[in-house]
């Protein structure tokens, strides 16, 4: 017996910081009765046709919105001042503003956390020194969102918009970062979520400079892909602002299991200059998107980068890259008999492709740091409930204006345009998103032992006929997939690590 | 689709092969244009007032965790000059320094920093003495190196008996020698000598050209002083190829001592004190 893909469950994953928390609502907006009441029927022929996958992908969309925001899931942040407390190094050093590294900190990561001062192994530490930090982050946040549908006491729906607000604390990341060794490095990041339980953000070994040369260094485990603008290292935590929503948007109807924001289970292949200028990554990758247990399949994903940085004088240093991911899911399984079939772990089949690649820049004008992003994203139309393949694009700009080391003024505005909707039925514009963000990051500590920054953080969304990618608390989407939803996050935060 | 991709991987790549590869942190980088020292200033607070402190004392927030102690700029006392002894380093030494770090203690090499940084860096350390006013010393010759041989690296273990260089840093090199727990430097802080079975590189550089230039600079604010005096040049170069075979790589040097050692071991006087 055969099934065809679509009832496809994700493990919840726990989930650090006040967009991911935002994630957990939504899940929670989306109850197991509705997933259930959308979930497909079971087939008993194979292969399936179109019509076929189409009617086993009646997956309503608030189970999109689920899986989008399961996928925000994994939106925590680093900064390890473990590092700063074993080289004596204030946070500015690594840090643009923490946690998002500069072109010395990117370089101390790429070298597997050592200065390469001969003193990197833990053997010349003092035995009371362990490789352990920890992130929170209190808040006050406040999520409004437009046009959500809700019960009008007769029996019928109107639609409405709702604001909840009030104070909350994202989960902890663990961060548990060093050398085991000259040359050997290791990461291992648990997340604590109130009422969610533990889960494993982090967790690999990399054995650095291979055959002593830094092109070589091979990384097994999870972990971030080594994406050149990294949601790991974001300064926004917003709800609407926090996520790319380039590396989380999921077409309408589309049901592909992947953000590229979310942390990979495999081995990466990366290689650097002795500066860094130069870097590129490879990586093949489980397909479980980062959930642990193997595959329903005997796929791989593949994911790659390359960048490289220009001393363009006192302006800094420039940096552009390009990257791609390829991943491939089957859509059918092999099944238990009786009435209640099961899927056979590893039976998948008939595997279908879906490609991310982007373009993106790292720009300095003197203390206004400019990153532009810009990606093309395809998703076969087997992993969707449509007829054609989903398409769609995207891009950002984020800004940082430094106005010293201690203070950081931020904004990212980013568009999402669908340009194929897996129903052709639908307007062109359905899916489309819109997301603005204004904030700051003050750091009145920014020591080598412990960092505090106060941040404040105003976001924007508008989304046409779906519910709002990064959640807001409720994640219904409107009944009418020309209305345009909007979204709106505050918050401030006193966000600390030590 | 597929074309733009590809297109745009090419034009990627182009420019990165056409880009002049980044410099090994073993070389030596010249700084092309004078720093700015107010620029440097803030780059200074970022990258290095933990260590040194807002006045340039050495006693920034993190220095009593520091061994060796971070460097004091108002004493302008600098180890790796290309200068004679008791004279202030050029700017290149500087920026080098700045470039590449300093084994085996917390000052890592500044690389990735773009070399408009480094140089500013390099003019705003400078602010903090007025002894910067007599003007940087006048860098030593170094003449062409004698070629690396078997003689030579004998004559030069034979200079590192007779220049005692054994006492601090040991008959093996390992920075054990009978002085070495003694040892102070000019702030009177403990200090190790160097253990060349240890580290990947020298103090002050990585080529035989930076080992001559430390023994005829000396290593101001240590211990190690300047054998510009005692060692005429061959010696100089002698005791650079002896120094080579102590080293954890495999030096051209360490190449020739190995192939020789093992039927000539007899031959040899133990390295430390004569009876």
């Amino acid at each position: 017996m055969h099934r065809s893909l679509g009832d496809r469950t994700r493990s919840p994953w726990p989930r650090s910081l006040g967009a991911a928390g935002l994630g957990v609502l939504v899940v929670l907006a989306v109850p197991p009765t509705v997933a259930a009441a959308t979930a497909p029927a079971r087939r008993t022929t194979a292969p399936p046709d179109v019509t076929e996958l189409a009617a086993d992908y009646v997956r309503a969309r608030t189970g999109n919105a689920a899986e989008r925001a399961l996928t925000l899931g994994m939106h925590t942040a680093k900064a390890i001042p473990a590092f700063a407390r074993k080289y004596s190094l204030p946070c500015s050093a690594c840090h643009t503003a923490w946690p998002e590294l500069n072109v010395f900190g990117q370089r101390f990561k790429d070298q597997g956390y050592q200065l390469g001062n001969d003193r990197d192994s833990p053997i010349w530490q003092n035995p009371a020194y362990i490789p352990f930090a920890v992130r929170t982050t209190p808040q006050w946040r406040m999520e409004r969102t437009t046009d959500q549908p809700v019960d009008d006491g007769a029996g019928g729906t109107v639609e409405k918009t709702l604001t909840v607000s009030g104070f909350d604390i994202s989960g902890a990341d663990l961060l548990m970062m060093g050398t085991l060794y000259k040359d050997i490095s290791f990461g291992f990041v648990p997340t604590l979520e109130d009422g969610e339980g533990v889960g494993i953000e982090a967790a690999f070994v990399r054995f650095d400079n291979l055959f002593k040369s830094p092109w070589a260094n091979l990384k097994v485990g999870k972990f971030e892909l080594d994406n050149m603008l990294s949601e790991k290292r974001g300064m926004n935590l917003s709800g609407e602002g926090g996520p790319y929503q380039s590396y989380h948007f999921l077409a309408p109807g589309d049901a592909t299991d992947f953000g590229l924001g979310d942390n990979q289970i495999g081995a990466e292949w990366q290689g650097h200059s002795d500066n860094s200028y130069t870097r590129f990554t490879a990586a093949v990758l489980g397909s479980t998107d980062g959930v642990p247990g193997l595959p329903a399949g005997k796929s791989y994903d593949l994911y790659g980068n390359l960048s490289q940085a220009f001393d363009a004088g006192r302006l800094g240093v420039q940096r552009i890259g390009l990257y791609g991911y390829l991943g491939r899911r089957p859509t059918t399984f092999l099944q238990t008999p009786g009435v209640s079939p099961e899927d056979i772990p590893g039976t998948g089949s008939d595997y279908k492709t879906f490609s991310r690649i982007g373009a993106v820049g790292d720009f300095f004008l003197g203390n206004l740091e400019i990153i532009p992003l810009v990606q093309h994203a395809q998703d076969p139309v087997e992993l969707t409930s449509g007829t054609k393949d989903a398409e769609w694009n995207s891009g950002l700009v984020e800004l940082h204006y430094y106005v010293n080391p201690q203070l950081v003024l931020t904004h990212r505005s980013e568009l999402v345009r669908m340009s194929q909707q897996v129903d052709p039925a639908e307007a062109n514009n359905y899916g489309d998103t819109d997301a603005f963000t204004f904030g700051y990051r003050w750091y009145p500590i920014m020591l080598s032992r412990a960092g505090l920054a106060v941040v404040g953080e105003l976001s924007f969304t508008k989304t046409i006929g779906t519910v709002l990618l990064s959640g807001n608390g409720v994640g219904i989407e409107p009944a009418d997939h020309a209305t345009a939803v909007h979204g709106t996050s505050v918050l401030l935060a006193l966000d600390f690590d030590f | 689709m597929r074309l733009t991709i590809l297109t745009a991987a090419a034009g990627l790549g182009a420019l990165i092969l056409a880009t002049s590869p980044a410099p090994t942190s073993g070389q030596a980088m010249q700084p092309h244009h004078a720093g700015n020292a107010a620029a440097g200033k803030k780059e200074y607070r970022r990258y290095c007032v933990g260590c040194h402190g807002k006045a340039g004392d050495g006693m920034g927030e993190n220095a009593m965790w520091i061994e060796p102690r971070p460097r004091d700029f108002t004493s302008a006392a600098f180890k790796c000059r290309s200068t004679p002894t008791g004279t202030l380093p050029t700017d290149n030494d500087l920026y080098n320094s700045i470039t590449r770090g300093f084994v085996a203690t917390n000052m890592p090499s500044w690389l990735p920093l773009s070399q408009t940084t480094r140089e500013d860096l390099v003019a705003y350390v400078k602010t903090f003495s007025g002894r910067w006013q007599a003007g940087p010393g006048t860098p030593i010759a170094v003449p062409a190196e004698t070629p690396a041989t078997i003689e030579s690296i004998l004559k030069g273990r034979e200079t590192f008996q007779k220049m005692e260089c054994w006492k601090c840093h040991g008959p093996a090199g390992h920075g054990d020698g009978p002085s070495a727990s003694t040892l102070l430097d000019s702030k009177d802080n403990p200090i190790r000598p160097y253990n060349f079975a240890a580290g990947s590189r020298f103090k002050c550089g990585s080529t035989n050209e930076d080992l001559y230039r430390i023994f005829m600079t000396g290593v101001d604010g240590t211990p190690m002083p300047s054998f510009a005096d005692n060692l005429q040049p061959e010696d100089a170069w002698n005791l650079v190829h002896f120094l080579r075979t102590l080293q954890p790589l495999q030096t051209p040097e360490a190449t020739l001592w190995q192939a020789w050692l093992p039927s000539h071991a007899s031959e040899l006087t133990p390295i430390g004190p004569q009876e």
